[in-house]
């Protein structure tokens, strides 16, 4: 750690260390944010900016029309409350549940040594083999373009990794402070909810971040189990390729917004999510 | 306050039998003390008692109730866990009152007690940090004084005291004993170290390989040690034992250790029942040897000449290796008795206090 917070302050010798690190990280944060930062200037760039020679790297005249008519002419902002409503809703279930099921696999070995693997196992389908068999239960269930049933098929599918983060959590989770807990008088209930759970809370948050994520982006469960009402943010994206050319002004307007939840998210559970990947590092 | 039965209890893990077979009774407020090297069973035999395992065959009893099948939470014991299993998210005030909030017990009744058990351990102005602000000894005490809050029938410890440093291990020993004393509360206490056990019991439980190898008072066993293995793991430095052969003349038994050792003579009241010609182990404690100046050493005790061979002064005593026989004794002397190796010293081994052992059995003669 030294070495690192020392590099420009330790004085001369250190200065073409410290400059080499400078420039490797100010080339990576524009490797990263370059594309970022096109994306956001489209968005904002009237339609004859967008493929000029040289390329327009601040438009002269800025402008929200493409923000206007991605959120309200190609219901952009229909799709972002229900791409708002279906994430968070499965993201607190299987976070929940994945949860519990990893705290029983964890301590009481539910399923002997398969069970852990045969969640997991789950994901090895492609999801192109289950989504036809989906398609068509939902049909007959009245699931089909609903909430709910989307919330059900991101729940089921978000299972195994929220299992698998919280069972490797839990793992490493000291068992005497919950045996402590039973033995002071507490149920296994009151164990898990009033010990392991806040132990597990950078964890949770972690496993939610993935999970939140992985349920944003995801594009061909969306396609195929809704049509009108309840399709999400990143089917919206479809109309904007069309016979005519693609609307990048659009695009872009949608993809900026998009990113929005994500990164107010991420800022809010930082401090979570650096302890939660790094699994082995909490010690009270 | 209650009083604890074990009868025929058997605990395996897969292939290992970690306790086999123990009966024990410990009544109401005595202070025992399970101890044995590691493996022994003796952390097996506490958590049962708790109820964070379940016992395989036998019965377990608290206060004339048998307990096998009742929840942790139902028994009303309390344990302190060696790594203090302090929960990290809670003040020391919520850790010490959580198990008065899970049963719901009224604010300024917890409030009373969790002042009144702080107040006994001395760490009232510790009640609102939490404990990674605390140092080894301060978490220690929270951790005792989330078992005392309860004032549960009895109490569990295991090897509390394992993760302290040396002096404040001895500190808190005390501590321990002074609590007994004023809540006279029935307590199990685990551990490893035979100054713990010895210091700390009304009666130790020495354990091996899942069964009681010895149990009573803790002299009891420092004296009368009934088996070679009693004898060799309580006291420190060791026991010394020595191999020999059983003569028996005229004028009663002596020891013959072999060549280069004078026949022990050992005094009436001492003479085991043994055959003559019988092999034997001597077992000498180093605190039974000592120097003597010339002339006829009283009865019992029997006179050797020692060519010292190393010295480890501790202070007030000094630890000497001499050979008898061949076979090395560690004598544990005054101080300024020995000065430097390869020093000539008369040395008398009292064979009132020695013990014998039966080679094949191991078992005391």
């Amino acid at each position: 750690m030294a070495a690192y917070s020392g590099g420009w302050r330790s004085g001369r010798r250190n200065f073409g260390a410290g400059a080499a690190r400078f420039l490797v990280i100010g080339l990576f944060v524009i490797f990263v944010l370059a594309p970022l930062y096109w994306v956001v200037i489209t968005s904002i760039k009237p339609s004859s900016d967008y493929l000029t020679v040289p390329p327009v790297w601040f438009p002269a005249q800025p402008t929200i029309v493409h923000y206007t008519a991605a959120l309200f002419s190609y219901r952009g902002l229909q799709g972002l409350l229900n791409s708002l409503i279906v994430a968070s809703a499965s993201t607190v279930l299987s976070a929940a549940m994945g949860t519990m099921m990893a705290y029983s696999l964890a301590r009481f070995n539910t399923g002997g040594q398969h069970l852990a693997f045969w969640v997991l196992s789950q994901r090895f389908l492609p999801p192109v083999a289950i989504v036809l068999p989906l398609f068509l239960l939902f049909r007959g269930w009245g699931l089909y373009d609903t909430h709910f049933g989307l919330i059900v098929a991101y729940t089921f599918m978000t299972l195994p990794l929220s299992v698998w983060m919280m069972y490797a959590y839990f793992r490493q989770l000291p068992k005497s402070l919950e045996e402590a807990a039973l033995v002071d008088g507490l149920s296994r209930w009151q164990a898990f909810r009033m010990v392991a759970v806040p132990l597990a809370a950078p964890g949770i948050a972690a496993t939610a971040v993935f999970v939140f994520i992985a349920i944003w982006t995801e594009f061909f469960f969306a396609l195929i189990l809704t049509s009108r009402y309840a399709f999400t943010l990143p089917t919206v994206f479809r109309a904007f390729l069309g016979f005519q050319g693609a609307q990048y002004g659009e695009a872009c307007a949608l993809a900026t917004t998009s990113l929005v939840p994500s990164i107010i998210l991420g800022i809010l559970v930082q401090r979570h999510l650096v302890r939660g990947l790094t699994l082995g590092a909490l010690r009270g | 306050m209650a009083s604890v039965k074990i009868k025929a209890l058997h605990k395996r893990f897969g292939p290992v039998h970690a306790v086999r077979g123990i009966d024990l009774d410990i009544p109401d407020g005595e202070f025992t003390v399970l101890v044995g090297p590691s493996g022994c069973g003796k952390s097996t035999l506490l958590r049962t008692i708790a109820g964070l395992e379940d016992a395989d065959d036998g019965d377990i009893e608290i206060g004339g109730e048998v307990v096998n099948y009742m929840r942790p939470r139902d028994r009303d014991v309390a344990m302190v866990f060696q790594d203090y299993a302090l929960y990290p998210h809670m003040t020391v005030f919520g850790n010490i009152s959580l198990s008065l909030r899970a049963r719901r017990v009224a604010k300024p009744e917890i409030d009373r007690r969790v002042r009144q058990a702080a107040g006994m351990l001395g760490i009232e102005p510790l009640l609102g940090r939490y404990p990674r602000q605390l140092s080894g000894g301060q978490r220690q005490r929270v951790a005792i004084g989330r078992a005392i809050v309860r004032n549960p029938r009895v109490f569990l410890f295991d090897e509390p005291l394992s993760n302290l440093d040396a002096q404040l291990r001895d500190e808190m020993r005390g501590e321990i004993k002074r609590l007994h004393q004023e809540i006279a509360a029935t307590m199990i206490y685990v551990t490893h170290d035979q100054i713990e056990a010895m210091t700390l019991a009304d009666r130790i439980v020495l354990l091996r390989e899942g069964q009681i190898e010895q149990q009573g008072p803790p002299l009891d066993l420092f004296e009368r040690p009934a088996t070679q293995f009693v004898g060799g793991f309580l006291g420190s430095p060791k026991m010394n034992f020595l191999t020999g052969r059983l003569e028996r003349g005229a004028d009663g038994a002596c020891i013959d250790l072999g060549e280069g050792a004078p026949k022990l003579a050992l005094p009436r009241g001492r003479d085991p029942m043994a055959a003559d010609g019988a092999g034997l182990i001597l077992g000498l404690r180093p605190e039974h040897i000592e120097r003597v100046a010339a002339g006829p050493p009283a009865e019992g005790l029997v006179r050797v000449e020692a060519t010292i061979e190393l010295i480890q002064p501790t202070g007030s005593r000094s630890y000497a290796t001499f050979r008898l026989a061949g076979q090395a004794v560690i004598a544990e002397l005054q101080a300024h008795d020995v000065s430097r190796p390869g020093e000539r010293i008369s040395v008398a081994i009292n064979l009132w206090r020695a013990a014998l052992f039966d080679p094949a059995t191991r078992k005391a003669l």
